[in-house]
Order: structure tokens, then sequence, then C-alpha cells
């Protein structure tokens, strides 16, 4: 444990410090210019302390960034737009419906690669490319195209969570349903089993690691679909719209908080994953 | 198909008789009777009147004659590719009738024959999927997605969807080809200047690391979760910041780009460099090799799999990061920035255009990693056929 511990927390304190030397660095002239033009003596100490105390800083502390956290968890109801928990609702909610339609599609897309070799010669490959298309960099579109359709609000944004969480998961499961043993799937068949009995007791099961490997890896880009998602929006709610938003009135603290809420969010939900995994695997006497 | 691969002790209908073919033959034939479309208000039928005059009844015999050579020819193969010319000419009728401007969308006819054309397009893929190499790997992947883009073309054009919808590809390659000068300074900004500067740097900069935390076991065990940690979280949310800090030219995309590569790259390398065998590192240490040899002559070259994985990830990752970054701030060109403006001026085709550019750039840089893979590689055990 020690041995482990060890390293990842000297790093850590070592990214920390350099945090702190790069925000000194990187604030530097514009806090001696404050202090000049306050007509205060610019010592070391004292622009120290003000590139450490700006409002907008180029990079913010890290203490800064928390402390913007805590007062926007504590300091408004959590219903309310300036509390980030509304704001990671609002991209959770959106990941979370993309990851269950990405789920639906891949299960459905490797079944049918499976069960049939028409469409595992012709649409495997696409499976494929589909994924070289940066689909990230397009989703603005997506989201003003289904908006002249009328659909707003959660839908394009779960289309686009939908559109990258599917790979892993059609490319894990064509893995996991093949991965029944044979022998199993011969007694299957002296059983006289059916190929739907054959799939929901034996393929489907067999699926399961398969299936929760793609899983982490797809709730994790489902966060990040759903936050360039919120681009276009225009910032109305989610965390891709205080990015936007930051970053239109260089609010550097306010950026930094949704980015380091973005990465708890994406943390938590793989933990969330993990657990089930525990769980159900565990239930099933996979481990 | 299934009249091949059937047991033969096993007499049933489904030996006797073709039902694909006969479930193709029941909905051409209920076509038949119902009208193409309409033509200045008046319904068309598929022998068009006098002043219809389309070429359909033409198109139909070349289908039927196709199909019926088809299934007489020796081999089965060789019927598949002339039923192809048959799927060929079935779906040139509605690219024909639109030309000839006839209203698609009023009526029923055109749309079963399209689908009995789709049921014999799916038999043929069939066929040809079960033909090892070449026929396989790529000719049948190539009909799905040839489908597909003709299917996009004739529903669209036939039901008239608004192009600020969806519009048809021929519009979109049209697009593509008046808006050139445009798309190629873009490409230029875009993936020539801020793509390619900043992968060589990421991607370089966490190979270097990986080596030398391969050298100090300490740094790896630091890195690694971090590494994990980082491929968790929406790195391409900084794009904001970098683009605060280093302006809205290449500079700003390209530290994108570093952030997002870096650690697929180091992971990747840490893991290549770990997977030559205790046997191997033996036999170079008998040989009296020393760090550096070994390295380069056995552990890079196996490691090489895991490099190139790292190099394919990495290739669509830094198209998303230089676009996406793009949308935060850039000089007047460049991919991202066209696809926010022109949305925003619902000039959709040259949307697409872009968005089409963009997706044949990511395909190629992976396809082109992929084939340098593939001549690099090619004694690797992870490469021969299964």
């Amino acid at each position: 444990m020690i041995k482990r511990a060890l390293p990842v927390t000297v790093m850590t304190l070592l990214l920390l410090a350099a945090w702190y030397v790069g925000a000194a660095w990187l604030n530097w002239p514009q806090a001696a210019e404050t202090l000049t033009r306050a007509g205060k003596p610019a010592e070391f100490a004292d622009v120290l302390a003000q590139a450490y105390a700006m409002k907008r800083p180029i990079l913010p502390t890290p203490d800064q960034v928390v402390a913007e956290l805590w007062n926007s968890l504590t300091g408004y109801a959590p219903t309310s737009p300036r509390n980030l928990l509304f704001h990671t609702w609002v991209t959770a909610e959106a990941a979370l419906t993309g990851l269950a339609m990405g789920l639906a599609l891949g299960i459905l897309l490797a079944a049918g690669i499976v069960y049939t070799r028409t469409l595992e010669a012709s649409l495997l490959p696409w499976v494929i490319a589909s994924q070289t298309i940066p689909i990230l960099a397009i989703a603005p579109m997506i989201v003003v195209i289904l908006g002249n359709i009328g659909l707003t609000g959660l839908l394009p944004k779960a289309v686009i969570c939908m559109y990258l969480c599917f790979f892993p998961i059609t490319v894990g499961m064509v893995k996991g349903l093949r991965s029944a043993d044979p022998l199993w799937l011969d007694l299957m068949r002296t059983y006289s089993a059916s190929g739907m009995r054959a799939f929901w007791s034996l393929r489907l099961p067999a699926s399961m690691p398969f299936l929760f490997a793609s899983l982490k890896v797809s709730v994790a880009i489902s966060v990040v679909g759903a936050i360039v998602g919120e681009l276009p929006t225009g910032g109305q709610a989610g965390l891709g719209a205080r990015l936007l938003s930051g970053s239109y009135y260089g609010q550097t603290v306010q950026i930094w908080a949704a980015l380091i809420m973005a990465s708890l969010l994406s943390v938590a939900l793989i933990a969330v994953v993990r657990g089930l995994e525990l769980v159900l695997l565990g239930r099933a006497g996979v481990r | 198909m299934s009249t091949l691969s059937a047991d033969p002790y096993r007499t049933s209908l489904r030996t006797v008789a073709d039902w694909g073919l006969v479930a193709i033959a029941v909905l051409t034939l209920a076509a038949l009777a119902l009208p193409v479309g309409a033509l200045g208000g008046a319904p068309v039928g598929w022998f068009g009147g006098m002043m219809g005059g389309t070429l359909a009844p033409l198109f139909l015999i070349g289908v039927v004659l196709a199909v019926v050579a088809g299934r007489s020819a020796p081999k089965r193969v060789w019927g598949a590719w002339v039923e192809l010319g048959g799927v060929a000419l079935a779906w040139l009728l509605p690219l024909h009738l639109l030309n000839e401007g006839v209203d698609l969308s009023a009526g029923w006819g055109l749309w079963l024959f399209l689908v009995a054309a789709t049921l014999l397009l799916w038999r043929v893929m069939g066929v040809l999927a079960g033909v090892p190499g070449w026929t396989r790997s790529v000719v049948v992947p190539g009909l799905f997605g040839l489908g597909l883009l003709v299917g996009w073309e004739v529903l669209v054009r036939g039901f008239q969807v608004p192009a600020i919808l969806l519009p048809p590809p021929s519009r979109i390659a049209s697009a593509l080809a008046a808006h050139a000068p445009v798309l190629w300074d873009d490409f230029r900004q875009t993936v020539l200047t801020s793509v390619l500067r900043g992968y060589v740097m990421g991607c370089g900069a966490g190979f270097l690391v990986a080596i030398l935390a391969d050298r100090l076991p300490f740094l790896a065990r630091g890195l690694l979760p971090l590494g994990n940690l980082a491929s968790a979280i929406p790195v391409v949310g900084i794009a904001p910041i970098m683009v605060m800090w280093f302006g809205f030219d290449w500079q700003s995309k390209a530290a994108v780009i570093v952030v997002m590569t870096f650690f697929p790259m180091m992971i990747n390398t840490l893991a290549g460099l770990g997977n030559s065998e205790r046997i191997q590192l033996d036999l170079m240490r008998s040989y009296g090799a020393g760090y550096g040899r070994t390295l380069v002559k056995l552990r890079l070259p196996n490691a090489l799999p895991f490099l190139f994985n790292g190099l394919k990830i990495n290739s669509t990752l830094a198209l998303i990061g230089a676009i996406v970054a793009e949308f935060f701030g850039t000089p007047v060109v460049g991919m991202g920035f066209r696809i926010s403006t022109e949305v925003a001026r619902m000039n959709l085709d040259i949307v697409w255009a872009t968005i089409a550019v963009a997706a044949l750039t990511g395909s190629g840089l992976y396809g082109g990693l992929a084939l340098l893979e593939r001549a690099t590689t090619a004694w690797h055990p992870s490469m021969r056929r299964r």
C-alpha cells in the first residue's frame, strides 16, 4: 500500500507545487501592474500575495478553485442556477440518458453482428470507421439540426452521448457474446434450447464482464459528449455552459471549478459502474 | 445461400423454394400495381402513359433479367455479381425519375420496389460475405456504405426533406467542390498547422516521458494512476483555458492536443515496453547487450503494436481537440470556426462539407496509421491471421 501510495502522493504534491509556481509566474505581470497602478510598493512578497489573490487570474490557485467550489455548493440552494450541483445534474442527466440509449443500440448491434454473418461483414467495418469521425467536433451542429425539428433540451445532447457510447459497447459486446464456452453452447444444444434461450441464459450472462469494461469507458466519454453538447446552447445550464460563459466573461475561477466538477462527476459515475459490477458479477459468481 | 448450406438429408420447403426470392417477387408485383409518383399533379404509373415517357419499364426489365440470369448462373457467387447489377439498376431508377421531375412522395409503388431491391442487395451481400479475402473485407462493407449513401440521396430528394435538416449527398458534394478554396484554407489551418504540430508534440512528449518512467519505476508508479484519472476526466474542457493562455492562433489548439494526447501515448508506450518476454530479455543479456541496445533492438520493436494503438487513438483525439478548441476562439479560418459560423448563418451545406472533410481526414489519418502499422509490424505475432 505504502509502495503504491507514496509515488502517487509525491506526484500529486509535485503537481500542486508546479501549479502554485505556474500561477505565480503567469499572474506576475498583471499583479505587479495592479500594485504599481495603486501606487503600492511592488516588493516580492506583495506581488506574490497579489498574484495569488486576483479576481480574474490567468491561472487561479487550487485554493481559489476550492473556495469557489465550496461557495457555490454551500451558498445556494441545489436548485439554483448559481449552484454547481444544478449544472452537474443537468449534464449528468444528458450523459446518463445518452448512455442508456447507447447501451440499447450497442447491444442490439452486437447481437445482430454476432448472429448474422452479412451484418458482421458489412456493418462492423463501419462501426469502427464511425469512430474515426470527430463527432464531438460536429456535436454543435447536431444540436442545431435537432433543434430545427423541434427537439431541444436533453435529447440532442443525449444523441451525441449515444453516438459516442455505442462504439465501446458494441465492440465489447461482440467479444462478450462470443465469449461463451463452445462446450456450454453445445450443452445448450443438447438441451435443445432455442437460439433465444441460449442468448438469454448463456451468451448474455457470459458477456457481462465485457459489458462492464465497456461501460466504464462509455460513461467517461458520455460525460465529455454531454459537456460539448452544451457548448452551442448558449450558456443556459450544464457544466459545458458554465465553461462557455466563463470563457466569455474571463471568469477563470469559474472555468476551473466547472472542470473540477466535471472530473468529479465522471469519476463518481465510473465508481458507480464499478460498484454495480462488483455487486452483479459477485452475485453471478464471476468473481 | 439457403440452397447451398442446407442439410442435404433434410427435405423441407426451405430447400425447395427460395422464400427470400419469393418475397422479393411478391413485393415487386405489388409495387407494379401502385403509382410511382406524380408528374405535375397527375399520378404516374410504371408504364407511364404516353406523356410521361419515363424509362421505368426498361429499368424493370433489366432488373428482372439480371435476377433471372443470376439465379441460373453456374456458381452462386457469379450469380451474386450479376444480381448486384440488377440492384444497381433498381436504385438508379429513382434517380432517373427524379431527374425527369417526378414527385416520388406521391406514390408508394417505387418505395415498395426499392424495399425489394434492398432485400436483393442483402441477399447479394450475404453471398459475398461468404467469399473470404478481398471480397469480404472490402467489397461487402463498400456496398453497405454505398447503399447508405444512395438510400440517403433518394429518400431526402424523394420526400423533399428541407436542406436545412439534411441535404442530400449530391448537394454536399457540390458544396465541397464550390467552396474548395475555403475548405482547403480551413484544412490547412486546422489539420496541417494545429493538429500535426500538437499531435507530434503530445505523442512525442508521452513517448519520451514513458521511456523516462521506464527507467525510473518511481515515476511510472506515480504517473500511471494520474494517467488513468486523466482518461476519465473530460480533458477537452481545458480548451477555453488554453485559448485564454495561448491566444487564438494554432498554439492554443496545439496545447489542447498536447494535453489530450499525452497520457494515452504514455500509457500505451509503458504497456508496450513491458511487453517483452523474460526469455527474450535474458537472451539479450546473454548477448551482453546493455540497456540502450536492448531498448532499441528488442523492447521498442516489441512495443510497436502498442505504440500504434496509442497513435491511432490520438489521431482522432487530436482532430477533436483542435476543432473543439476552435469553437472557443480562432482566427477567421479553421474547421471549427467554419462549422460554428456557418451553422449560425444556416448554410448547412458548407457545414456538411466541412464535416465530410473532417470525417475523411479522421479516417485517412487512422487508415494511414493502420497501413504503416501493417508495414512495420508484419512480423509481430499480433498481426498473424487468425
